[in-house]
């Protein structure tokens, strides 16, 4: 079995040629390094991943985000990191990795009796 | 309403659309960039920049109108103001009126006013006059960010490549001979000083200075001389050539459609 290990999804890495991964296309030396940009909003505890953009480092990435990203209010916090870190899964493994999960019912916890008394369930 | 009343309010109404044009003619020599950044996310951030001028021009014409009708009730509105005059009526500065060169020139020219504009309104803030005061209480924040996204970009230019260095060197001698004019008052900008509604811009000069010099410093490029011969004249109504080309592409529509609306 031939398995590829693919590790970037997001854009273009041309950094890192040692393991394969995939160049849809072609960066010039001269382009800066992409950047995954998450922005939490005022009522949401978590960051949300919001897009990606090119950047010099990370203090441009972020002035970029917040020209990109927030110009109508999205967000109170912003994090950024370099599309080259984040390692994602395959979409072609997707039924190996997930679809086990599909018939494992047993698995969400909605066969438990509630007392009247637990509130906030 | 006495001669001499009526006389400070003139002055008033100078000072408030010599703020508004400013920020005018800065936010549309900015909003050229738009579609022309060399790179998606700093076209983006430019035209931000040039909308939040924009937007403060609109406040200051907004009351300049008001003070302008209340005086003589010609019926003023902020688009009049803008555009409806001419080249001498105008009264920003010769440093926000310069074309925008390349990137270097314009982040530089950003940078210059931006810091000014800094210092201006971090006293405005304390005018007499509550809506002047309001206005800048609201720009301020924007313009603090103008001041960190330029001088962020003056460093890593000027700190940068061998081609970058030598474009910001250029940049710097284009543009340092119309920064005198910043901190040369008018005689309505010393009216609006003795009348506590604004504030004296020589005053503001050293601190300007200082700021220039440990960023230049920071960016590996020679700090201008503060004491070599200066342009002026932008504030009285006396521009270079290229406030007419602004005024030109900018007030066309308006000029040949009169009230036109879309």
């Amino acid at each position: 079995m031939n398995i590829i290990i693919r590790k970037f999804f997001y854009g273009d890495i041309p950094e890192d040629k040692s393991v394969g991964g995939i160049q849809s296309h072609s960066v010039s030396k001269n382009d800066w390094p992409l950047w995954e940009v998450f922005i939490r909003s005022k009522q949401g505890l978590d960051h949300k991943h919001v897009g990606s953009l090119h950047a010099a480092d990370a203090r441009m990435a972020i002035e970029n985000a917040r020209d990109v990203y927030t110009r109508r209010m999205e967000g109170v916090s912003i994090w950024v990191v370099e599309s080259k870190y984040i390692h994602a899964s395959n979409p072609d493994e997707a039924e190996s990795l997930y679809d086990p999960a599909n018939d494992k019912a047993y698995r969400h916890p909605t066969f438990y009796d509630l007392p009247d008394a637990v509130k906030h369930m | 309403m006495t001669n001499s009343k009526s006389k400070t309010q003139t002055q008033k109404i100078n000072c408030t659309i010599h703020l508004a044009d400013n920020a005018l003619i800065l936010g549309h020599r900015d909003s050229e960039w738009c579609g022309h950044g060399p790179v998606l996310e700093q076209d983006i951030a430019i035209t931000n920049i040039s909308l939040d001028l924009i937007g403060q021009a609109r406040n200051f014409y907004q009351y300049a109108a008001e003070l302008i009708n209340h005086e003589n009730g010609s019926g003023a509105t902020e688009d009049t103001l803008a555009y409806l005059r001419d080249n001498r009526d105008f009264k920003n500065c010769l440093l926000v009126e310069q074309s925008n060169g390349d990137w270097a020139v314009t982040i530089l020219r950003q940078f210059l006013f931006s810091v000014y504009q800094y210092l201006l309104y971090k006293q405005l803030q304390r005018s007499n006059d509550t809506q002047i005061a309001a206005i800048a209480e609201k720009a301020l924040k924007e313009v603090v960010y103008h001041v960190q996204w330029s001088s962020e970009w003056v460093i890593r230019l000027g700190d940068g490549t061998e081609e970058s260095h030598k474009r910001m060197l250029k940049a710097t001698d284009d543009l340092w001979t119309f920064t005198g004019e910043l901190f040369n008052p008018t005689l309505f900008e010393k009216e609006a000083a003795a009348n506590g509604y604004s504030v004296d811009v020589a005053t503001l000069k050293n601190e300007w200075m200082q700021k220039i010099k440990i960023t230049f410093e920071q960016a590996t490029l020679p700090v201008p001389n503060e004491n070599v011969w200066m342009q002026s004249g932008g504030k009285e109504g006396i521009h270079t050539e290229n406030l007419s080309y602004i005024l030109a592409d900018m007030q066309f529509l308006q000029r040949a459609y009169p009230g036109c609306e879309w």
